[in-house]
This record gives C-alpha cells, structure tokens and sequence, in this order.
C-alpha cells in the first residue's frame, strides 16, 4: 500500500521576471516500509523534492497524499501536526538545540504533541536506548561526537512513532567508520520497525543501502530502480 | 499545543544563557516601574499630608481678617485696622443662619514662666467656641468656659510644645505659669495637632479666654477688639452661603455704604486647601505619566532584545518547526520569554521603588506614601508592556518559513 503518493508535483520559483522550474511533473509512488535513496547533482530539484514530502514546503501544483491526506493545501499549522506526527527528519548538519542536553533534544517533538512530563521521559530514555546512546542522556551537543549527534537526532525523529524518516544527507558532515554505524541503524530501523526511509544523497555508497534509487536531473525523475540494499 | 510549563522552561532557559543581555533588558522595566511608584508614593504622601493639615486645621473654616488700613493713600495691608470686635463675632453666630461656631481671637506673644524654665510663645485669647470650630479636644484637663470668659479668669490652656519645654515630664494641670508675669492656673493640656498648613508648629501656643488677654494681656484702646474671627460653616456645602451672610452682615453692622469696599476679608481656607489638594493631586498624576514614559522605553527596550533574540535563534525557531511546533507554540515561547523579562523588571522596580521612596523620605523629609494600588497598577502596566512589546518580535518569529529559517547560518 502506498503511503506517499505524489501525482505531477511541480514547484516553480518566481524571482522577479525569472521563473525557476524546479520540479516538472514528479509523479512516484511509495510503499510503507520501502527503504528509497533520491540522488541527483545539486539544483537537480532533490532537496525541494525532500522538502515537499517532508511538509515544510508545498509544491505549486499537483498533489501529494500522505497516508491518504491530501496535504499540499493544507495550512501552517496542519503541516506542523503531520510533521510532529508523521515525519522524524534527519538532517546533514544534525540539527540540535545546542544548549540543550541529549534528553530534552529527544523530547522536543514530544513536547509540542502535549504529552505530559513522565511519558516524555520514557519515551525518550527509550528512544536513546534504541540508538545506542544510553548513558548521554545528559550530555549536550556540543560534548557528543558528530555520529553520536545524529543518533540524538534519528532519536528525536523516532521519538513520536512516525511511520515515515527523511534523511538529508544524514552522513554528510561524517567520516565512512561513522557514515556506516549509521547507515547501519537506519537499514535495522527500516528492517525490524518497518520504517519507512527516504534519504538524500549523493554518494553511491551510501545510496547503496536503500533498496530502491530514485534519479532527478533538472526537476525530473530520469531513473527509478530496485536494487538489494545489500552494501 | 505544547504547556504553559514547558513554555516557561524553555523561556527561563533562553533568558539563562543570555545572563547580562536579559538583566539589562529587564533594568529598563526595574527603572520604569520603580519610577511610577516612587513618583506616586512622593505625590500620594503629599496630598495625604495636606488633607491630614486639612484636618487639623478643623474643617468648613472661613478665616475674617480686619481690613487694610489707609493713612495719607499708604494701605497698609489686612489685618492692620481695628474693625472686628466681640459683637462682631457674637452676632455671626446669632445671625448667620449657615455658621455652626465662631471664635473670635485676640493674639500676641509672651514669655511664659514656669519655676525656673521660661518659653517665649504665642498666646490667643478666645471663646470655648474656638475648640469647637478647630475640633480641638483637650489631652487632659478641661476646657475654659463661657463662664470663664464672662469673668475674665485667668486660667490657661496649654499646647504640647509648651508643656514639653517647661514642665518636662510633669504634670501641668493644676499649676500656676506666669505669662508676662501674670499668674494663670493651668487647667487643661490640648491634645497636639502638629504642623499648621503653613507649617507653623500648631501646638507651641497657649490659650486663655479672650476678655483676660483684653484687659490683662494685650490690651488695646479698642474696647472688645479681637484680631480675627475663626467660624464653622454647617457643612462643605455651607462653606458659600456662610461667607455670603457674614459678608452682608458685617457690611450692615460696619454701616459700610454701597460703594465703598469691606473693611474686613473673609477667606475660606477649606476651599484654599481644596485647591491646594487639587494641584497636588494634579502633580501627582504628572509625576506619574512621566514615569511611565521610562516604562514604555524599558519596553522598546525589550522588544529590541527580543527582536535580536529571534534572529539569533531562527535555526532554533526551524529546529522547532520541522519537529511540530505550530504557530502559537513559537508566538507563546516568545511571548512569555518577554513576559518574564518584564514581570521580572517589575518585581525588582516594585522593591527598588519602595527602597526609593524611603530614602527619600529619610533624606528629605518629605512623607511618602505607596499606595497599593500603585503597586498593583505599575506591576500590571509592567506585565502588559511585556506582552505588547514582546508580541511583534513573537509574530515575526512564528512566519518564519521553516526551510529558510533551517538554513540560516
């Protein structure tokens, strides 16, 4: 069954009287537990792409249903509960409040769905668990290696039980040893939770653990292919 | 939606990080409420003051003076010409339906003796109407009497000030004081009334009924001369038509012709004390609006910081809204972040300007009173600058878009 539906989605970008095409047509269809890597030189229209299925952006024309809500109509504040619901984002440059310890950094999207103190306690003691961080809970960003960071932050998008986690060249800023660990938690997610994964890349390595690569040059799609996921 | 709680703890904490940043912001409110509240405790003590003068000066109280003189065109001022006497004063009080008491006054002053100690002190003769129209009770004793007037006695009545320099700790009544060597029984002490409106002590003064301080004391080539004449009117309301029947009374009774001037005035210090109230009530109101001038800078003040404090943190604010936060959650974050600063401000204002108004009043003097509802009132005020000031900086960080604010660097 699909879970993420996108049917001709275009973005155009006006900036004066330049028009920017940044995404033509992108019709795909995504299963749920599927594990997707989108690669594409930059500018090809990947990141927009990503932006759009992650509810930050919406496109200029055609539709997108995520678990069979239309959402590219909705408003501000209905992206945001789908986001805090539905999504678990894992960004290139981790993305965490730095004054903040590991613990309240996992318990942040917890804390705008309003559940109360104890349950986001436990739920983030677990979450840190999952990832391999139990014992950091204290620790602030600033004293965590860069994958031990984006552990706290695949934490922090596991946290609310979101079916989807899209990854934006989530081992961007790390070195292979690490870049691997981490590739490694997001297949044992994908495989034993049924997660479904989409991540942005542009290293064929990394873009080897997925078992679908989807290709865009100049906002198309040019190439959708299954593979083993086996790297 | 996210809770009130976490919100505060996650304001507390911004303000944490930015430990001197936040106390500075905050010194404009803490300046700005101290302000009000010190300027209205200096206005509130004042007019308290004047009405508690107001009260001690006996209330309803018309004041007739003698008329000016005029020798070869030189006028010599009111209160020079000899044109009230006792008659005066005794048909006031038959005659004017509006006067509730009159007291005539004939005043110098003497040195008073008592043992080895002497006083140099105003002495009044009056009437017993005078403690009526002053509302003038005695501390201990008695009063004089009309009888006392009608026989000249030579009894006295004390003023505090008086006792306190020349008996010390005893007990006056019952003793014999000489006053320009003439002997008087002291049959009653007054209870103290403090400061005139003018300031004179009310309490350094010694009464003794009017027909001795004519034929013993001060006597004059004017038979039943006064100086002046105290009166009460009825009421407040009274106040008017008092002066006005005693105007044409004393008009008639000086057979004063159409066309010529009083030889006499009548003032209403009520009124003039009113007034006096009035202005400083109106003072009050000044001293506070400029005050509250400083709290509305504390607030630009505040919206300043915030509006830093927001670009600063836009990755936060992005942070914040991949993960769920809506709208309102970044409004209220923000809001409360400036709520804080200022009710801060407000509480550390509120005991600076009590601190303030102390040392004010221990330094000069002046009595200061802080009323709550200054209190209330300026820490309201504080609360709603908070919230007005910290809005705009709110609204704008809750339209961030949330890929450019997770991208800004």
């Amino acid at each position: 069954m699909a879970i993420m539906e996108v049917d001709k989605i275009n973005k155009v970008y006006r900036l004066g009287e330049f028009t920017l095409n940044a995404l033509t047509d992108v019709t795909l269809s995504i299963d749920k537990g599927e594990f997707v890597a989108v690669m594409g030189p930059s500018g090809s229209g990947k990141s927009t792409f990503m932006n759009i299925l992650g509810c930050l952006d919406k496109p200029t024309g055609g539709q997108y249903f995520l678990e069979g809500t239309e959402v590219g109509r909705l408003g501000r504040d209905e992206l945001a509960g789908i986001r805090n619901k539905k999504l678990g984002f894992v960004f290139q440059g981790f993305n965490l409040l730095s004054r903040t310890s590991a613990m309240e950094n996992v318990e942040l999207p917890m804390l705008y769905d309003g559940l109360p103190a104890h349950e986001r306690k436990e739920r983030a003691l677990m979450a840190l668990k999952s990832v391999g961080l139990e014992g950091r809970e204290g620790h602030h960003p600033n004293q965590l290696s860069g994958g031990q960071q984006q552990r706290v932050a695949i934490a922090r998008a596991l946290v609310n039980d979101a079916p989807i986690i899209l990854a934006d060249e989530p081992t961007g800023n790390l070195d292979t040893r690490t870049s691997a660990g981490i590739m490694d938690l997001m297949v044992r997610l994908n495989s034993e939770s049924n997660i479904t994964v989409i991540l942005v890349t542009h290293e064929p390595d990394i873009a080897a653990y997925s078992k679908r690569v989807i290709k865009f040059i100049d906002g198309r799609i040019i190439s959708d292919t299954a593979q083993d996921g086996s790297a | 939606m996210i809770n009130l709680q976490s919100t505060v703890r996650i304001s507390l904490r911004a303000l944490r990080v930015n430990k001197m940043r936040s106390a500075l912001t905050t010194l404009g409110i803490v300046i700005g409420v101290g302000a009000v509240i010190a300027m209205l405790a200096v206005g509130t003590g004042a007019s308290e003051q004047i009405a508690a003068q107001m009260s001690s000066m006996g209330s309803n109280l018309l004041i007739i003076l003698p008329g000016a003189t005029t020798a070869g065109g030189v006028r010599m001022g009111s209160g020079t010409q000899p044109t009230l006497n006792m008659s005066d004063a005794e048909a006031i009080r038959k005659e004017c339906p509006a006067v509730s008491d009159v007291a005539p006054v004939l005043s110098g002053v003497a040195q008073v003796v008592y043992g080895h100690l002497n006083w140099s002190t105003g002495v009044e003769g009056t009437t017993p109407g005078m403690f009526n129209v002053r509302d003038w009770p005695v501390a201990s004793g008695r009063l004089f009497t009309a009888q006392d007037v009608k026989s000249a006695t030579k009894v006295c009545l004390l003023g505090q000030t008086v006792v306190d320099n020349l008996f010390g700790g005893q007990n006056p009544v019952g003793r014999i004081v000489r006053i320009k060597k003439i002997p008087f029984t002291v049959i009653g002490v007054l209870a103290p009334k403090g400061q005139s409106p003018g300031g004179r002590d009310q309490d350094d003064r010694i009464y003794v009924p009017v027909t001795t301080a004519q034929k013993k004391l001060f006597g004059t080539p004017f038979p039943g001369m006064v100086r002046i004449i105290l009166v009460k009117a009825r009421s407040t309301d009274d106040l008017g038509r008092a002066e006005q029947q005693i105007n044409e009374l004393l008009r008639q009774r000086h057979h004063i012709g159409r066309k010529e001037e009083n030889d006499f005035t009548v003032r209403n210090l009520t009124e003039m004390m009113q007034a006096a109230e009035q202005s400083t009530k109106v003072m009050t109101l000044l001293l506070g609006a400029i005050a509250s001038v400083s709290l509305l800078v504390g607030g630009i003040g505040i919206m300043n910081i915030m509006l830093v404090s927001v670009t600063e943190r836009t990755r936060e604010i992005g942070i914040r809204m991949a993960v769920g936060a809506r709208t309102w959650d970044i409004r209220l974050q923000f809001v409360v972040e400036a709520l804080t600063l200022s009710l801060i401000g407000g509480v550390v204002g509120i005991i600076l300007g009590i601190t303030g108004s102390e040392i004010v009043s221990a330094l000069f003097g002046w009595p200061t009173v802080v009323a709550p509802f200054s209190v209330i009132l300026a820490f309201g005020f504080s609360g709603l600058v908070g919230i007005f000031f910290g809005f705009y900086p709110a609204y704008k960080a809750s339209l961030l878009d949330p890929i450019e604010a997770l991208r800004y660097e």
